[in-house]
């Protein structure tokens, strides 16, 4: 112990707040496809790399990021900036988050104001959409078993994604997701069944939350 | 000062906005009309520019408007702006959930907004759907089912599912090989 060279505090620090930098700057640069479509991005660089988040919590950050102000995926990556290394972790993995699209649109709007348009551009993200289902079909498919745990749940479930993905068809105003969200928080604190959640996570899986 | 208003400007709309990078778009036409920063057609097209680049469109458009009125700078700043409010919100939340985290409310309430979530991915999925996968004007024109489904897009998605079982690479391979396949087959 105390011969061990080690690194002094303050450099350990930047280097991990460096790395959060750095990681969110290389989510933030191949993101497309909103802000859903980070989850896999997300599940492979921190949760099975690096082991800085797990599932639940990213579910827990989209949920809670979806009725707050501001752009969903920014949310996500201040949540876990903050989890990870506190205030300035948050700001780390935030401002890392922007840079590559910052960097995107300048170079966009300097030199080609048509990119949009060009046929390239256009075939490669036709493209790329179609991977972008199939990475959040993914996605769904993983979290389903953790978020939809007995009828209830199941209902609430069909419920609000018939009212966000076709609820235009029936009303006549769209319904803003975040009543939705809210509305499905509220449900929850009233009618419970976080006993038999927590159950039900304790049994299945040796990492519960927090 | 400019920079200061762009910040500021942008910081409401980050403020006001809830729930993903479309929700800006009502504040960006208003900006608009107030501030004269960018035009409508502006916004129309950065739409386009947002579903071919990585960012949200309230992010794009901030760095676009910021760059067009004064610089570099002026696109930092305003894209800041824009992500401050969201920020501030999360740390506050964040902090709750850290000493709250065990409390029974707080956790009934995930056990009712983690469907939630799931339901608003899979509404996602949907819309990414109908424009990766779908031809929903071909079908409103002929009402034929058939005209509904695009087949290449469709057996390129069932085989990248697949590949993605078997084989485990970084899904940003696969978002490349996607794009090269695009091209190729100029879907």
């Amino acid at each position: 112990m105390f011969f061990k060279r080690q690194l002094p505090k303050k450099e350990v620090v930047m280097k991990e707040l460096l790395e959060l930098y750095l990681a969110f700057f290389r989510i933030g640069c191949v993101n497309f496809g909103g802000g859903y479509a980070m989850l896999p991005l997300l599940e492979k660089d921190l949760v099975n790399e690096r082991g800085w988040t797990t599932m639940d919590d990213l579910m827990d950050y989209f949920a809670i990021g979806q009725c707050t102000p501001g752009i969903i995926a920014l949310n996500v990556s201040t949540f876990i900036g903050y989890k990870r290394k506190g205030v300035v972790g948050a700001f780390a993995s935030t401002l890392g988050f922007l840079t590559g699209p910052i960097a995107i649109i300048l170079v966009i709007a300097a030199f080609l104001t048509n990119f949009a348009e060009l046929e390239v551009v256009q075939h490669a993200f036709a493209g790329i959409r179609v991977c972008v289902c199939v990475l959040i079909l993914q996605a769904i498919l993983k979290l389903w078993k953790k978020s939809v745990v007995d009828v209830v749940t199941l209902i609430l479930y069909l419920i609000i994604f018939f009212l966000a993905a076709a609820g235009s068809l029936i009303l006549p105003f769209k319904l803003p997701a975040a009543v939705l969200v809210i509305a499905a928080g509220v449900f929850g604190i009233l009618f419970g069944g976080a006993g038999k959640a927590s159950d039900k996570n304790e049994n299945g899986k040796g990492a519960g939350k927090r | 000062m400019i920079f200061l208003r762009l910040f500021f400007e942008f910081f409401k709309t980050g403020l006001f906005s809830v729930g993903g990078g479309l929700a800006t778009l009502p504040f960006l036409y208003e900006m608009s009309n107030k501030t004269g920063w960018f035009s409508h057609a502006d916004i129309a097209d950065m739409i386009a520019i947002s579903e071919s680049t990585p960012g949200a469109i309230g992010i794009n458009m901030s760095t676009y408007a910021g760059y067009t009125t004064s610089g570099v700078l002026g696109g930092i700043c305003a894209t800041i702006g824009l992500a401050m409010p969201s920020l501030l919100i999360i740390l506050i939340i964040a902090r709750f959930l850290d000493h709250f985290s065990d409390n029974r409310h707080v956790q009934n309430a995930f056990y009712g907004l983690r469907p939630a979530s799931i339901a608003m991915i899979s509404a996602a999925l949907v819309n990414v759907i109908k424009v990766a996968l779908l031809n929903p004007s071909a079908f409103a024109d002929s009402g034929k089912l058939l005209d509904l489904l695009r087949p290449v897009p469709i057996v390129m998605a069932a085989v990248l599912f697949f590949a993605m079982k078997k084989i485990k690479l970084h899904p940003i391979v696969f978002l490349g090989v996607s794009a090269v396949i695009g091209i190729l087959l100029k879907l």
